[in-house]
């Protein structure tokens, strides 16, 4: 195969920073040298005033296929996805039909087949994601599957989750020692179900019915509970308040096998956009208060948070065009989040690739190949990205089907240059070329 | 002003603005034909995505004195029902070619984003819990017409706040007019955060009877039992109701005020309702004059709009 260099680009892995051009051939890292002299007949890719990161990973993708075609398809995610400079995506099963036995698990695995970007299934915690009945997760932890969740769902039922963490801890049999994660959307339904967006001031203000923080505080309490006495490793999903991340804080303390994500969206927006009435601003959990997504971006910087995940929900646009509280929640996010990382938040470009490349890799047990370091005879799964050009986001410019983006219409800082999976480059200058 | 949406919008002066054109109104409604042709060749069209046959009838009512076509689209029994996006069912109305639209809804923001939809102008006629902005005018007009300065005004909402599109919009009117409004109700009937209302709060109603200018009374739904708000209608009677006990501690001067429509026996005995500082007949008839001020400022403000670009 012809080797391909990418030249001056400042390498960030678990490593740190520094300068360096990157040799591949045949999907492999060959070289990583200060200066590499381009061999003869190889392609060289521009790198320079650009970011090198192990490809991101994201553990949280609604790809809306099987069933709902119409939003998202795994081809158009996986795009997306590539474009925002991610080589992995761990795959919901909040799908129709759910992603719920081994044959849809399979479906997903032959449709992505080829894709832009590795799509990674979950599978749900429950059949339907119903909360009732486990889904066989001894089979499908035997075809590779590593992550568990009803995806949009908490698990409502004190009795079967703790059935379903004790059942998880057995299967590490079939593994090989690999951990079951279990990922749980921490709501108490009771407290919630009523509610369209943060209950608050603003909630208030606009006179709609609100989602406490206890409904998600409540189930993080119960689980954290549980996990202490089944030692089951959890993963809690998109946490949005500051009570939430003081609890995983505490629970890491303790020495729990427990790990956290939060999205873009709720480190960066607050509720005070829903004064708009623009559905595009509903998502759930809610998009809280500014102590809240203060919190948890001292959650990212101490460590209390693992990883950021986007969550990416796409709607056709006329689901949003319905009253605010008839419309779905859920906001795009894939092909903004390393943009919006490097905008908003202060954090040293090592956290930030941490946060979205190898520490995720790591929770869904893909860190075989996915978040490795930028090191010879390490996989090809790289991203290149300008931390300083600038870009407006236009939904509908992005590959997704769907346009929900709450970006939409802001300037943001840092572009996906490259996106190279396994030594191909499925995005060019920006540009998706699979 | 294109639209009427919240009475935040307004502020002081707008409020004043639109109770000078309703004194101008208010005559026109004492003549023997009550009618002007201020608005001929103007369409209205309300969309009533809840029912309600007052608020409509009242809104209808002022259109025709301003000699409008109206248009009724019952949303409640149409094509929303059928999965038709808010957008669709809007853009279908305006296309038939309407000045205005007046818009019920059950979900707080509707209007607001029918609003951005829409190059008509629309008119908030009550959306979920958020806001009632005519109610509140109408009820403003009625204070102001005993003669009765805002400034210092001591104001009391008995009832359900937290699920009161009529509490959120008075507390703004009365208050940005400088009186001093108190929201009485059960804490279960208040919103969390009750702070950012900017109303003081009581749990009781026998402390603040006294102290009080004006009594207004919310209506009590029967649904609020079975959300374990309160335990029985009873038993908020007892707590909260305008009993002639109650009544007869009220100054002989003060008012009584319901948005209607009135559950007897619930938030107001059967026999207070006679009770001459009632106001509620009043209420509805300034309802017809106050909706007349604000089309006629909202649609004459939109064509001067129109006219200037």
């Amino acid at each position: 195969m012809t080797v391909q260099v990418l030249r001056g680009g400042t390498i960030v892995d678990q490593a740190g920073e520094r300068r360096g051009d990157v040799a591949i051939d045949d999907g492999v890292i060959i070289e990583v040298a200060e200066s590499i002299e381009p061999p003869l007949g190889s392609e060289v890719f521009d790198a320079s005033d650009a970011y090198v990161l192990p490809g991101l990973v994201d553990l949280h993708t609604h790809v809306r296929e099987p069933g709902r075609e119409e939003a998202e398809t795994i081809e158009t995610a996986a795009r997306g996805a590539a474009l925002g400079g991610y080589t992995a995506i761990v795959a919901m099963a909040s799908t129709t039909p759910t992603m719920d036995s081994p044959s849809i698990v399979r479906d997903v695995l032959a449709i992505a087949e080829g894709a832009p970007c590795e799509v990674v299934p979950s599978a749900a915690l429950t059949v339907g994601r119903n909360g009732e009945l486990l889904t066989p997760m001894g089979e499908l932890a035997a075809m590779g599957v590593r992550i568990f969740s009803d995806a949009g769902r908490g698990v409502q039922d004190p009795a079967l989750m703790w059935r379903i963490m004790e059942y998880a801890t057995g299967l590490e049999a079939i593994t090989g020692g690999q951990p079951i994660v279990l990922a749980q959307h921490c709501e108490v339904e009771a407290l919630s179900a009523a509610g369209h967006m943060h209950e608050g001031e603003w909630s208030n203000r606009l006179g709609m019915a609100g989602q406490p923080i206890e409904a998600e505080t409540l189930m993080m309490m119960r689980d954290i509970t549980l996990a202490r006495r089944t030692g089951a490793r959890l993963h809690f999903q998109h946490i949005s308040c500051a009570e939430s991340v003081e609890l995983v804080r505490q629970a890491k303390a303790e020495g729990l096998q427990i790990t956290a994500e939060a999205t873009p969206h709720h480190l960066t927006l607050t509720h005070a956009e829903c004064a708009s009435y623009d559905p595009v601003f509903k998502v759930n959990p809610p998009l809280r208060s500014d102590d809240d997504v203060a919190a948890l971006r001292a959650g990212l910087a101490d460590g209390t948070i693992d990883a950021i995940a986007t969550c990416h929900a796409p709607h056709e646009p006329h689901t949003k065009e319905f009253p605010f509280d008839q419309a779905p929640p859920g906001m795009l996010g894939l092909e903004s989040a390393v943009a919006v990382a490097l905008t908003e938040l202060d954090l040293p470009i090592t956290s930030i690739a941490g946060l979205l490349s190898w520490q995720p890799a790591a929770i869904a047990g893909i860190d075989d190949r996915h978040g490795r370091p930028i090191a010879a005879g390490e996989p090809a799964n790289v991203c290149v990205i300008d931390p300083n050009e600038t870009w407006t986001v236009r939904g509908t410019e992005m590959a997704s089907r769907s346009h929900n983006s709450p970006w939409e219409g802001r300037e943001l800082r840092g572009r996906v240059r490259h996106t190279i999976l396994q030594g191909e480059f499925v995005v060019t200058q920006g540009e998706a070329t699979r | 002003m294109k639209d009427l949406l919240t009475i935040d919008q307004l502020g002081a002066d707008g409020i004043n603005e639109i109770m000078k054109a309703a004194d101008s109104f208010a005559e026109v409604c004492q003549r023997p034909v009550p009618k002007v042709p201020a608005l001929r060749g103007r369409t209205v069209a309300s969309m009533f995505f809840e029912d309600s046959t007052r608020t409509r009838t009242s809104f209808e009512t002022a259109a025709r004195r301003l000699s409008a076509d109206t248009l009724n689209f019952s949303a409640a029994s149409s094509s929303v029902n059928k999965g038709e996006s808010l957008r669709d069912t809007v853009e279908t109305i305006e296309a038939m070619g309407v000045d205005a639209i007046i818009v019920r809804h059950r979900s707080s923001g509707a209007p607001q984003q029918i609003a951005k939809w829409a190059s008509a102008s629309v008119i908030n006629a009550g959306d979920g819990w958020h806001a009632h902005p005519t109610q509140a005018l109408l009820d403003v007009y009625t204070i102001r017409q005993e003669g009765r300065s805002f400034e210092g005004l001591r104001i009391a909402i008995v009832g359900d706040i937290r699920h009161s599109r009529v509490a959120r919009s008075n507390i703004e009117a009365f208050s940005a007019l400088g009186a001093e409004v108190t929201v009485v109700a059960p804490p279960t009937l208040l919103p969390p955060h009750v702070d950012a209302l900017g109303a003081k709060v009581s749990h009781d109603i026998d402390a603040v009877l006294a102290e009080t200018d004006v009594l207004y009374l919310l209506r009590m739904q029967r649904e609020r039992m079975d959300q374990a708000l309160v335990p029985s209608l009873g038993e908020y009677h007892r707590a909260f109701g305008l009993t002639p006990n109650r009544a007869s501690r009220l100054a002989d001067n003060a008012l009584i005020m319901h948005p209607g429509p009135m559950n007897r026996g619930v938030e107001i005995s059967p026999e207070v309702t006679d009770d001459p500082r009632v106001r509620v007949l009043n209420q509805v008839t300034n309802g017809v004059i106050v909706r007349m001020a604000v089309l006629y400022l909202v649609l004459s403000s939109a064509a001067a709009e129109r006219s200037a670009s």
